[in-house]
């Protein structure tokens, strides 16, 4: 069976459509490869581990920000197009700049372990002896399973039409992933205030579009807003 | 046109790769007081670093309190067939604990046992669960926190890039000359020393578990610049891969699953491991369990899609979810298997480099003065198989120690002569350039596939037929034959487009350094007459005590040479290892 795909040029400034052959299982980045291996080798597309592993092949696919990698061709009816992610600067083709977000990342406070802990014992066995149960743990482990693809950040409305003034889903989840880590001993809400989490108006797109199956919304963004508004109120 | 621009950059010490070994090097460099750059190929967190699942083993003893360092001194040892640097294996085993409790003050979160400490799971050839994880996205979580270390110091990162050749002057690294993606542009960096920290060449093989960059770019840059090159041959399987669907073929699946539990059985529903291993079964070594699999695969006792089954759905459903989401829904999104109900089809697939870059214990510095290695470039630490989980450690272990000497190495150092970095940049600007032109040639065959892609296949395919997971003199000939032809006629390919964020034209690059080191892993299994870990030549089937050595390749006039290095003694006090037998 064939199907058609349109991909995104940049030279052409239009969607491209081409003829490729499918196969069971086969994923929207699986008819991406076959394009540029049969078609045009010159097309400028950014993959890697092609498991929903790494975040690397994000795009907008039928106007939904998704992976390449994971979304499986029979998941979709009729033709299939393929553009940048729109929020972000495009280099060329399907591939976008995401060059800012480090900006961002570098930003938020990183995580610095509770003194006492470390005060008790100078070397790098300081942590041996600390009781932490799986509770403890689990709340940030949800925000660490972010594999940084971006979708979230293409999803937002919030970061469209607010664009710097708010760093979007994506960092909320970095900075919550570091709050709620139980040996952490740093205060970010006032950092996240200042960069703009109350433009979040909480219609959950982001987790809609999440791979990793993260609450964004829920478990990352309400819970900091809270704790924002709580430090006010005191 | 020819794009001839190119910006130039000074630094201390450059690192080439962005994984976990790379991270870890460039803190500790930064540490003790050198300006560092990393460059990497694909974007900063997106190393194959991510795709580790089970977990890094250390003795930390935080589950089975038996375990010590000698256990996993001797467990390493042995099942690396005694082939591995025992002075890195004591150095892993004795620093490994020290790197688990740094990443909890860095900020990873481990799994945790009832008790609160550390959760250890077992692994194949571990005699004691060792493995500390988080869940089974072990790797994600040590890219993260060491990322951020990176990011908060400040260190100059150069992502997307490709280094396309080292520089060397009276016999020391002056710098590199490299190609970035996104702008297309040529860049010149002149450094005082190099850590190679680009990882393994799985991408060689057709069937892989590996990341799309994972070429062996710095297997290949060391090569050109005199490095010499051990245990080539050793290429681990690892024996659970998907098999299907087609699109993905090879991709990992998690030796922690056999780890939780989960059992391998054939098409007859026989627990087939009993006949192989009837003591460990399924948690045998890597080598074991992968050609066991490949043994009931080729007697007809295989699967629909060419694999054996495993099952873990008798450990339920909430328990699956818990320890294995990863897996869950790699199943589930793919191959439209529920895992906690029914089995999965798998299959041995190329996952790691035993083999690499010859490097001393103590410094990790090669044989070319100011270039280092680190991580799954290095050959020497795993011998003929690699543990599970060792490889974690070793990418902190060594990329930490990598760091520290290259920066004693460079502090006092003068920056090396520039006019021959120059030069080498208008070489490289003229040989990049000339892989491109108008005319891309498609093939006759395969439906008209572009000449560079299929070259790139033939590779990849000749190297799971010939080069597999059981080998033989006549089929590795064939390959060195097949490598020829493909070597030749790499010189008529043209690619379109510019040097602008082009896969075709990195893909041609990338296949230049493959090739040479494709030559050096078969001509490798050529010499080595006898079956070792995971090297196994079925007209040599045994292991022999004269090939207790390690096979050198090196760079001499222009062309491959090999030789072998004797053996080196392991001391008296590591007397607690039983001895190696052969039959």
């Amino acid at each position: 069976m064939d199907r058609k795909i349109k991909l995104f040029s940049s030279k052409q400034e239009r969607l491209v459509e081409y003829t490729v052959p499918i196969e069971h299982g086969m994923v929207v980045l699986d008819a991406v490869i076959y394009v540029l291996e049969h078609f045009d080798s010159s097309i400028s597309v950014r993959w890697n581990c092609k498991a929903g592993r790494c975040g690397s092949c994000g795009a907008e696919i039928n106007g939904v920000p998704s992976l390449m990698c994971k979304t499986r061709l029979d998941s979709i009816n009729g033709d299939i197009e393929v553009l940048p992610m729109k929020v972000f600067p495009n280099v060329k083709d399907l591939v976008i700049d995401p060059t800012d977000t480090w900006h961002i990342k570098k930003s938020i406070p990183n995580f610095k372990i509770n003194e006492q802990i470390i005060s008790k014992s100078n070397d790098i066995t300081a942590t041996k002896n600390i009781t932490l149960y799986e509770y403890d743990v689990t709340r940030a482990q949800e925000f660490k399973r972010c594999i940084e693809c971006f979708l979230c950040l293409d999803s937002c409305h919030a970061v469209r039409v607010h664009k710097s003034a708010y760093i979007g889903p994506m960092h909320v989840v970095k900075t919550a992933s570091l709050d709620m880590n139980p040996l952490d001993s740093i205060d970010r809400r006032e950092f996240l205030d200042k960069k703009g989490i109350r433009f979040c108006n909480v219609t959950k797109c982001c987790t809609e579009v999440c791979p990793a199956k993260i609450k964004i919304t829920d478990n990352a963004i309400i819970p900091e807003k809270e704790r924002i508004n709580d430090k006010k109120v005191i | 046109m020819d794009n001839k621009k190119f910006r130039e950059l000074k630094t201390d010490i450059l690192i080439i790769g962005a994984g976990g070994a790379g991270l870890r090097a460039a803190i500790e460099a930064y540490d003790a007081g050198a300006k560092v750059t990393i460059v990497s190929k694909s974007l900063l967190g997106k190393a194959h670093t991510v795709m580790a699942e089970g977990g890094i083993a250390a003795s930390i003893a935080d589950v089975d309190n038996e375990d010590n360092w000698k256990v996993h001194f001797s467990d390493t040892f042995v099942e690396g067939a005694y082939l591995g640097d025992w002075k890195m294996i004591e150095i892993l085993v004795k620093e490994a604990p020290d790197r688990v409790y740094e990443l909890e003050q860095y900020g990873a979160l481990f799994d945790r046992t009832p008790h609160g400490k550390i959760m250890q799971r077992a692994f194949g050839g571990h005699t004691y669960k060792r493995l500390c994880h988080i869940g089974d996205r072990t790797g994600l979580e040590i890219i993260r926190v060491l990322e951020d270390q990176v990011l908060h110091r400040g260190i100059q990162v150069l992502d997307e890039t490709i280094i396309t050749k080292l520089a060397v002057s009276s016999g020391r690294i002056i710098g590199a000359v490299g190609l970035e993606y996104m702008t297309g542009d040529f860049i010149a960096i002149s450094c005082k020393a190099v850590i190679l920290a680009s990882g393994g060449c799985g991408r060689l093989y057709k069937t892989t578990s590996n990341s799309l960059e994972s070429t062996g770019d710095g297997l290949a840059l060391a090569y050109d610049v005199g490095c010499a090159l051990v245990n080539m041959e050793m290429v681990q399987f690892h024996p659970t891969g998907m098999v299907y669907p087609e699109s993905v073929k090879g991709l990992l699946v998690t030796e922690g699953i056999r780890g939780e539990g989960g059992i391998l059985l054939n098409n007859k529903g026989e627990r087939f491991m009993k006949r192989y291993s009837p003591k460990r079964m399924e948690l045998d070594a890597r080598d074991v369990v992968a050609r066991a699999i490949y043994n009931e695969i080729i007697k007809g006792n295989g699967t629909e899609h060419g694999g054996v089954y495993l099952d873990i759905a008798h450990k339920g459903a909430a328990f699956i979810k818990k320890k294995l989401p990863a897996m869950y829904d790699q199943f589930k999104d793919f191959a439209d298997i529920d895992i906690t109900k029914q089995k999965m089809e798998v299959a041995p697939t190329v996952h790691y480099h035993m083999g690499g870059v010859k490097v001393d214990a103590e410094t990790y510095a090669t044989n070319v003065k100011g270039l280092y290695a680190a991580g799954e470039i290095t050959g020497g630490l795993h011998g003929a198989n690699r543990l599970g989980g060792n490889s974690l450690a070793d990418i902190l272990i060594f990329g930490r120690r990598a760091g520290i000497w290259s920066a004693k190495y460079a502090l006092h150092l003068e920056t090396g002569n520039r006019e021959i970095l120059k030069a080498q940049l208008q070489n490289e600007i003229k040989r990049i350039n000339s892989y491109l032109g108008s005319g891309e040639e498609t093939s006759q065959y395969n439906n008209g596939k572009f000449r560079i892609y299929e070259l790139s296949d033939a590779l990849r395919q000749i190297m799971n037929e010939d080069v597999g997971i059981i080998r033989n003199a006549n089929g590795l000939h064939n390959a060195m034959k097949v490598l020829e032809t493909i070597k030749n006629e790499i010189n008529n390919v043209k690619i379109s487009g510019t040097t602008k964020y082009n896969r075709g034209l990195l893909t041609m690059i990338e296949l230049e350094n493959q090739l040479i080191i494709a030559e050096c892993i078969i001509r490798s299994a050529i010499e080595r007459k006898e079956s070792r870990g995971a090297h196994f030549r079925s007209d040599f089937p045994k292991k022999y005590k004269k090939w207790l050595k390690w096979i050198i390749c090196r760079k001499k006039n222009g062309r491959l040479s090999l030789y072998t290095s004797p053996f080196k003694q392991i001391p008296k006090r590591f007397s607690f290892i039983p001895k190696e037998k052969y039959s």
